[in-house]
Parts: C-alpha cells; sequence; structure tokens
C-alpha cells in the first residue's frame, strides 16, 4: 500500500470541468426570435473534479454508467479537452506535452473489438506508436514488438495476423501491447475488462498487476465493477453524477464507506465474488445529467437527506488522513 | 462453408469468407463471370474481332444493311449483321464496349477518389467543413443525373474527356455520402482514439486507419455507380451530346439504328442495346450480392 | 416542428438562390449566342446592335442581377431562336409532360406495389423469384433503349399502337389533354409505359423488401394469431405500414419522372419541356435553358418539401431527431 501523501504525485487532476453543449443552428436560433421555446441542451458531464495519482500507484476510479468516468479517462488520456481546469504530469500542463512526452499517458479500452483496426496486422498495430514517434530506430523495431508481445503473454510468432483471429482476451492484450510500445509511465484503463468473460477477466488483471512493476507503471483504473477495483486499486475515488464524492485507500473504504452512495454501492454488491461481480443500481433512478437535482446530486435517492441536502452542494472534504467525502452528515447533526 | 470452421491459419481468411458467401447465390456468380468475360473482350477488341469498325479502308458500302448471319462479299460469315455503311455490328459492338466501360470506369475512378476524400474529411472534420461539403452532396443528389450531366456537358463542350467529367461530377456524391456515414461509424471507434493518442498525424489517421475500413460500402456504391455511368453515358450518346462520333459508344450505335428502326433494320440498334443490357444487369447483380456479403445485419 | 418547417424552408430558399446562381452562372459560359442569330455576312455595326439588344453587353454580375429582379416578376426573358416568352413557352409545353409524368406514376404504382406486395409474401417460390429478377432487369434497362424496343414491338411488328407524336387531343378547362380520347390514349401508352419501367421495378424492390422485413415483426404475427383474415392482416396492418417509405419515395420519384421525360419524350417524340429543353440546347437558346431548369428547380425544391414535412408528420422520429 502506497501513501499518496508521501510520494510525489505524477498526474494532477486539478479542477477539471466539462461540459457537453448543443448549440442552436441559424433556424432555431430564428425559432427562439420568434418567441418558441427552443433552448440550448447543455450538459455538465464533470463538475470541478479533483484528485491526485501518485507515481506507482493505482487508482481505481468508480461509478455508475453516465456518472462521467469515461470522459474524466478521456481528457486525462488527452483525447479530449475539458472545458475548464487542468491536467498536470509530472508538474507540465497535459496540453503542454507535445511528441514523444505526450506518449507518457496511454488509455486502454473497454471494447477488444472496436480499439483494434480490423485491416491492420498485429505487427503494425504494436509497432505504430514507435514508428510514428521514431522512439526506436527502424531495425530495432521487429525486436521491440516481439519483446512487447513476449511481455503481455502472446506468441511473437502470430503477428503477422489480424485482429479477428484472435480471441477477446488476446485482442486485449495486444491492446495492452500497443500502448506498453511507447514506455509510458501511466496507462488509464477504461472499464479494460468488463467486455471480458470472468476467467480471462482474471488474467488481464493479474498481467495489469506484472506489469505494474516490470514497467514501473501507475494506473487510473476506470470500472463499474467493485470488485476488480477492489482487488487491484490502492486507492479509490468514487464518482456521481460529474462529482467527486468521496476518496479513500482501498481497505478503509471497503471496511467503512462514509458516504451514503458509497454504501448504497457497497451493500449492493452481491457476496459471492465469482459472479456477477457488476453491482445492481442502487434503488431509485440516477437522475438525468440534463437536469441533475439542486445541491447533493444523491438527494433524492440518500436514505438519511436533510433538508439542506436539497439547496446546498456539500464540499469534498478531508474526514481522516487520505480520506476525503462530499456529505452534510459528515458536519454533525 | 468449409473456411469458417477451419483454425484461422491465413491472412486471408476473411476473403476466403466472402467468397463463400457470395457463391451462395449462383446468379451472381454468373454475372460475376458475364463481368470479367465483357471486361476481357472489351480489352482484346482490338485483337478478336473481325475488322476494325472504325477503319473505313475495311469496309465495303455493298456490305451495308445485311441481316444476322449474312456472308460478306469476300465470304466473310457477319455474325450480327451490318449497319449502313457495311460495317460488323459485331466488331462495333465489341468496340463500343470497349468505349463505354473506359469512360464509365474512368468516371466511376475520379468520382470514388473525389467523394471518399471528401466523405472522409467531411466526417473526420465535422463542423462547418462537414455542413458545407453536405449541403453540396444534397443538392447534388436532389437533381436528377440526367439533368445535369446534359447542362455540364453543355456548358463544357463536347469530348470524350468532359463526358466522363461530367459523368464524374454527378457521381461523387454518391460515394462522399456513403464515406462519410462509414466513416461517421468508424471515428467513433477506439482504434481511432488510440492512433490519437500515440500521436498519429491527421493525415495519418485518415489513410491508415479510416479508409481502409471505409471501403467495403464504398466498392457496393462503386459497382452500383460504374453500371449507372454505363447508362447514363448511353443516354447522353443517344440523345446526341455524348461521346463524339468517332468514338462511338454502345449508346450510339443504338442511336444510328434507331432510324433504321422503323423500317425493320431491327438489327443495328437491338443487338448493342441487348449487349448493354447485359453489361449494365450483370454488374447491378453482383453488385447486390456483393450488398449482402458485406452488410452484417441482412438476412439470407 | 416550427423549427423544422423554418429550417426547411431556409434552406429551400438559400437552394433555389445557389441554383439560380449556378444556372446562370454555367449556361452565361455556353458559347456566344449572337453567331446563331446573324448571318456571317452581317457587319459589325449590326453584330453590336444585337449584342446590346440581347443585354450581352453587361458584366456579368450585373447581366444576373437584371435576371434575377425580371425573374421576380415572372420574366425568365424571351427566346432568343422565336422571340416567345422563355416562361410561357414551357408552361404551354409543362400540361403534356406533367400528363405523362403522372400517368407513368399510376402505372408504376398500379403495377409496382401488388407485385412487390406478392413477391415478398412469397419469397421462395418461382414467381416471387421471377418477380424480383424482373425487377433488376427493368431497374438495368436504360430507359431510351426501352422506349425503341416498345416501338419495335407495338408499333413495328405488331402495329397496334402509334410510334410517336401526341395525337387528338381535346380541351377540359383550358387545358389540352390527350386522356380525352382513344387516339390520345393510344399515343400516350408507349411512352408512359417507357417512363413507368423504372419506377415500376423501385416500387416492386421497395415494396418486397419492406414486406419481408414486416412480415417477421411480432405485431403480424400477433395480428395472425388473434385469427384476423390473411386479407385483412395484409390490407390493413402490412401495407398501413408499407406505405410510409413508399409515399416518400414516389414524392422524390415524381420530380425525377419529370426529368427523365427528357429522355422518353425524345424518343416518342412528345411535345412536352423534356423535348423543347433538348431541342434548346441543341441551338443554344439560353433563356429557356436557364427557365426550365429553374422551373425544374423549384419544382423539386417543393416536392421535396412537402415530402420531408408530410413525413415528419407522419413519423413522429424524424421530428425529434431534428430537434434534438
Amino acid at each position: 500500500m502506497t501513501d499518496p501523501a508521501a510520494s510525489a504525485p505524477l498526474v494532477e487532476i486539478d479542477r477539471i470541468s466539462k461540459d457537453f453543449v448543443q448549440r442552436l443552428d441559424v433556424a432555431g436560433r430564428l425559432a427562439r426570435g420568434l418567441g418558441l421555446d427552443v433552448r440550448e441542451l447543455r450538459v455538465r458531464a464533470l463538475d470541478d473534479v479533483c484528485f491526485t495519482i501518485g507515481a506507482g500507484e493505482v487508482v481505481g476510479l468508480v461509478g455508475e454508467s453516465g456518472c462521467g468516468k469515461s470522459t474524466l479517462g478521456r481528457i486525462v488520456a488527452g483525447l479530449m479537452r475539458p472545458t475548464a481546469g487542468d491536467i498536470r504530469i509530472d508538474g507540465t500542463s497535459r496540453a503542454a506535452l507535445s511528441g514523444r512526452d505526450a506518449l507518457t499517458v496511454q488509455m486502454i479500452f473497454q471494447d477488444p473489438f472496436s480499439a483494434l483496426n480490423p485491416r491492420m496486422r498485429v505487427r503494425d498495430i504494436v509497432a505504430e506508436g514507435p514508428r510514428i514517434n521514431k522512439t526506436v530506430p527502424g531495425r530495432a523495431l521487429p525486436a521491440l514488438v516481439d519483446d512487447t508481445l513476449r511481455r503481455v503473454g502472446l506468441d511473437p510468432a502470430d503477428k503477422g495476423r489480424f485482429p479477428h483471429q484472435f480471441s477477446g482476451g488476446q485482442r486485449q492484450r495486444i491492446g495492452i501491447a500497443r500502448a506498453l510500445a511507447v514506455r509510458p509511465r501511466f496507462l488509464v484503463c477504461d472499464e479494460a475488462t468488463s467486455a471480458l468473460d470472468v476467467s480471462v477477466q482474471a488474467q488481464v488483471i493479474n498481467l495489469f498487476l506484472e506489469l505494474r512493476t516490470d514497467f514501473a507503471l501507475t494506473y487510473l483504473f476506470i470500472s463499474h465493477d467493485l470488485g476488480v477495483v477492489e482487488h487491484i486499486a490502492d486507492r479509490v475515488v468514487i464518482l456521481y453524477l460529474g462529482r467527486v464524492i468521496e476518496e479513500a485507500p482501498t481497505e478503509a473504504l471497503f471496511a467503512a464507506p462514509n458516504h451514503p452512495y458509497t454504501q448504497a454501492l457497497l451493500s449492493e454488491r452481491p457476496r459471492l465474488e465469482a459472479k456477477g461481480r457488476a453491482f445492481k443500481p442502487v434503488a431509485g433512478e440516477i437522475p438525468s445529467p440534463l437536469a441533475p437535482p439542486p445541491g447533493c446530486h444523491f438527494h433524492p435517492r440518500c436514505p438519511h437527506a436533510l433538508p439542506r441536502c436539497r439547496q446546498e452542494v456539500p464540499v469534498l472534504r478531508t474526514i481522516a488522513p487520505g480520506r476525503r467525502a462530499a456529505c452534510h452528515l459528515n458536519d454533525g447533526p | 462453408m468449409t473456411g469458417r470452421a477451419e483454425t484461422p491459419a491465413t491472412a486471408d481468411t476473411g476473403w476466403r469468407r466472402l467468397a463463400g458467401d457470395f457463391a451462395e447465390s449462383p446468379p451472381a456468380v454468373v454475372c460475376l463471370g458475364l463481368v470479367l468475360l465483357i471486361l476481357g473482350l472489351a480489352a482484346a477488341a482490338p485483337w478478336i474481332t473481325p475488322q476494325n469498325p472504325y477503319d473505313l479502308a475495311q469496309l465495303d458500302i455493298l456490305d451495308g444493311r445485311l441481316p444476322p448471319g449474312s456472308e460478306s462479299f469476300a465470304g466473310v460469315p457477319y455474325w450480327l449483321g451490318t449497319d449502313a455503311q457495311g460495317r460488323d455490328m459485331l466488331s462495333a459492338i465489341l468496340y463500343g464496349i470497349r468505349t463505354s466501360l473506359l469512360v464509365a470506369l474512368s468516371a466511376g475512378a475520379l468520382a470514388f477518389a473525389t467523394g471518399l476524400g471528401l466523405g472522409l474529411i467531411a466526417a473526420y472534420a465535422r463542423g462547418t467543413v462537414d455542413a458545407l461539403i453536405m449541403r453540396v452532396v444534397d443538392l447534388m443528389l436532389g437533381f436528377p443525373a440526367i439533368l445535369t450531366t446534359m447542362i455540364l456537358i453543355v456548358v463544357l463542350g463536347r469530348g470524350t474527356d468532359k463526358v466522363i467529367l461530367a459523368l464524374a461530377v454527378v457521381q461523387w456524391a454518391y460515394f462522399a455520402r456513403t464515406a462519410r456515414s462509414a466513416a461517421l461509424v468508424e471515428v467513433e471507434k477506439d482504434y481511432v482514439a488510440a492512433a490519437r493518442g500515440l500521436g498519429a498525424s491527421h493525415g495519418r489517421i485518415l489513410l491508415r486507419h479510416l479508409l481502409p475500413n471505409c471501403l467495403p460500402p464504398m466498392i457496393v456504391v462503386g459497382t452500383v455507380q460504374v453500371a449507372n455511368a454505363i447508362s447514363l453515358e448511353a443516354t447522353l450518346s443517344f440523345l446526341g451530346i455524348g461521346l463524339p462520333v468517332t468514338e462511338p459508344s454502345l449508346g450510339l450505335l443504338i442511336a444510328n439504328g434507331f432510324k433504321y428502326l422503323l423500317s425493320g433494320l431491327y438489327w443495328i440498334s437491338v443487338f448493342p442495346g441487348i449487349a448493354l443490357l447485359v453489361m449494365v444487369m450483370s454488374i447491378n447483380i453482383v453488385g447486390d450480392q456483393l450488398r449482402e456479403v458485406l452488410n452484417p445485419h441482412s438476412s439470407r | 416542428m416550427a423549427v423544422f418547417i423554418i429550417r426547411r424552408l431556409l434552406q429551400s430558399l438559400l437552394v433555389v438562390f445557389a441554383m439560380s446562381v449556378i444556372v446562370f452562372v454555367g449556361v452565361f459560359a455556353i458559347g456566344n449566342p449572337v453567331d446563331i442569330f446573324i448571318s456571317p455576312t452581317a457587319d459589325s455595326i449590326e453584330y453590336d446592335r444585337v449584342v446590346r439588344q440581347l443585354g450581352l453587353d453587361l458584366p456579368l454580375h450585373e447581366q444576373y442581377l437584371r435576371f434575377l429582379g425580371n425573374a421576380l416578376q415572372g420574366d425568365l426573358g424571351n427566346s432568343f431562336i422565336t422571340g416567345e416568352p422563355a416562361l410561357g413557352m414551357i408552361l404551354q409545353r409543362m400540361p403534356a409532360t406533367l400528363e405523362l409524368a403522372v400517368f407513368a406514376m399510376l402505372i408504376a404504382v398500379g403495377i409496382g406495389i401488388p407485385l412487390g406486395l406478392w413477391a415478398g409474401l412469397h419469397p421462395g417460390t418461382l414467381g416471387g423469384q421471377t418477380i424480383a429478377a424482373g425487377s433488376i432487369v427493368g431497374f438495368s434497362l436504360p430507359n431510351f433503349w426501352q422506349g425503341l424496343m416498345l416501338i419495335l414491338i407495338f408499333a413495328v411488328t405488331l402495329g397496334w399502337l402509334p410510334s410517336g407524336g401526341r395525337g387528338d387531343t381535346t380541351d377540359v378547362f383550358g387545358i389540352r389533354t390527350s386522356l380525352g380520347s382513344l387516339d390520345g390514349l393510344s399515343h400516350m401508352l408507349l411512352p408512359a409505359i417507357n417512363l413507368a419501367i423504372f419506377k415500376t421495378a423501385l416500387l416492386i424492390r421497395l415494396v418486397r423488401a419492406g414486406t419481408r422485413e414486416i412480415i417477421r415483426q411480432d405485431y403480424i404475427k400477433f395480428a395472425r394469431a388473434k385469427g384476423l383474415s390473411e386479407r385483412r392482416v395484409i390490407g390493413v396492418h402490412l401495407l398501413k405500414n408499407i406505405m410510409i417509405p413508399v409515399v416518400t419515395v414516389l414524392g422524390m420519384e415524381l420530380g425525377s419522372v419529370i426529368a427523365f421525360a427528357v429522355v422518353t419524350e425524345t424518343v416518342f417524340a412528345w411535345p412536352g419541356m423534356g423535348k423543347l429543353i433538348v431541342d434548346s440546347i441543341y441551338v443554344l437558346d439560353r433563356p429557356v435553358i436557364v427557365a426550365y431548369l429553374l422551373i425544374i428547380v423549384v419544382l423539386f425544391i417543393i416536392i421535396n418539401m412537402v415530402v420531408d414535412i408530410l413525413y415528419s408528420a407522419l413519423d413522429p422520429r424524424v421530428r425529434l431527431g431534428s430537434l434534438r
């Protein structure tokens, strides 16, 4: 267990917000001018998200679908721009990284079918990053490809094949090899195991843990699967409708969840770890992100909701060393 | 379908499976054979035809208007008869197929390249570029091809190159629309995001990642559009605003025969027409089956 | 819905404007019409007089503005050849073309929908496959060659029907029509069939595909399970659901039938506006070409817009999709 406070943070996620706006076209504006009720559609996917990841740490990012966790992953990986806020890697803004430096962060995707170009051979998929960025001399490429494939548990003899000739787990390994080939320091894994069969899931998770020591990797592990997160993460961040509502070391969180939402998530968790580890939704409907409830977003589903929860947004505050939560209940009655 | 049962060992299994699926329709296989045969005949026309129908020295006006099966003055049979100038219709048709195909394929290739390029750019760039390109596409598609080509030829002038250009102008929009809708699906896939994460340039993403994955539907549109181009070119030539008389396509042969049709000299018009029909129909049937094979949602 | 209609109207206006510019500039580029008018022996004074008279000495944009101003007042210029107003010439020919187009559409609907339905309900049978194959033939037959074959078979060989021209016409409310006499009808039959074959093939394919799709849906199975007669299942449940795409395509195709009449009218010497445009192209009669194209554009846009709005009224998903 790494103490996040002790090691200098590798990744700083600093007050990230992301809005998705559907702007009105000419006709829409004209209609509004004529007095019709036509409005821009605006969704706040992430709201002032703040946390850090220490070097060598594995942070699990958990939440129901639509809570913004994938959006955050893509912003951290540099595939999407935030509306506000900054991502810093080793103190440098993500947006300022260019060329080889930008390769520091790589992403592993959920769907191993769409994550690989079906018209490229495995050897070209894995070699693409080094080839574009010339991180190794051309003649060293074949050796690099073979080595990387071996490190993720694939036979280099198969490198002439196309993705459709591999199983789901093998494809996920190809995707991991593609990322590792540019020697990143930080991997964003977006539901990287949830599309796989349970037995294959365990193998891939173990691969991630091996690679963590082999390559001195840091992970942001995005998942809706608490079982997986408990197994792999040092620390867990819980996201609800675009806001961080709790952050804690894994053991502490699973032992004593603080936020009512986290408590609900954990209580819904099936006891048998082997099957159906995805949690059932917490009682009540997830509110529409188009019109989120005022105050604490969770109050309509919260069994302990106070009048204050309907008006005032709770602040994410330190409640114990290394633990933060955003709940008015922590302020005392 | 044995291709699927084998362990996938070679890279071309995908193609082999496609070939197997394609062969499920015997008419389509026959038509594919016909298309290949026609292509071969067209390519070899100068070497296999009994005469060069446009070398006036080889024509004998005394052989004019002979019905099919007659023999020439010199004893050579005219299987499909002769026209008013004593031209062997079989030779004229084979040369006509050659011209028609050359024009249609050139126009198709031009339209394919333009449409693919603009469609991919529209899907990848989105926003204003996309809106601009697609407005033009809508405009082109909303207007009947026959009218647009007529006007273009009037504006551009006559000539084989002008006809090719006019056909390409009316056809690129079909390719652009197809390429764009295919690319819109592909661009959302994670392999494109992964390539961006690896620092791939826009050009590389377009050419290396999007383009190869947008080709299957483009091939279907391509076959149908080549058939359309053949038809359209024939129509223009028939109306007298297509290819010049020095390069008679099937349409011009049919138009030449039109005058004689009413006096019963049917073969001058009918045989080139049958050649045209067989060519267009086989390409359409091949295209139909390709669509079935390449479309994962089709229920067969 | 209001936003949708406003958007369509704006788009349509923009298209009309864009097309008027394209057509004008394009047609402007066609040869020099003055050469056609005056004898080669005419002197330069005579030449300049003709140029001024036609307004060809002005810069392009002024010619366009003048043209636009006149067009808004319903004046699309006079034919270079006959001197008559171009718009009048076209409107005079329009009834013949519209009559032919509508008659052709009726034939296409009357044959295409029943055949497509039958082929869709009996996909495995010989009849069903023959209809499907026939539709591909109809699709592939170049329009003008079909016309020639119709003439060869019915006019030359069998001698049943005339090979061209419009025949006797009667006046109904001041509009000349061929529908009033047997002679007129017999002249119209071949060109109308010629124009209808392609659309029939299209309808067969559309209805057949739609039928095969819908027949698998649960509500059809449900209707059958409820014990409704086959006649009612097909007549009410099936047809109702096929009609949405069919109506849309029919609307769009009406425009294309009018355009394709160019070919049919040439083959059958039918005195409609398609024949007029082909003749005008041969002699580079600019005002008539421009007027014809603009009328076609406006016709197309009106048809498309009506179809779009009807379609969105029929299918709420379209409406929502455009608003969201």
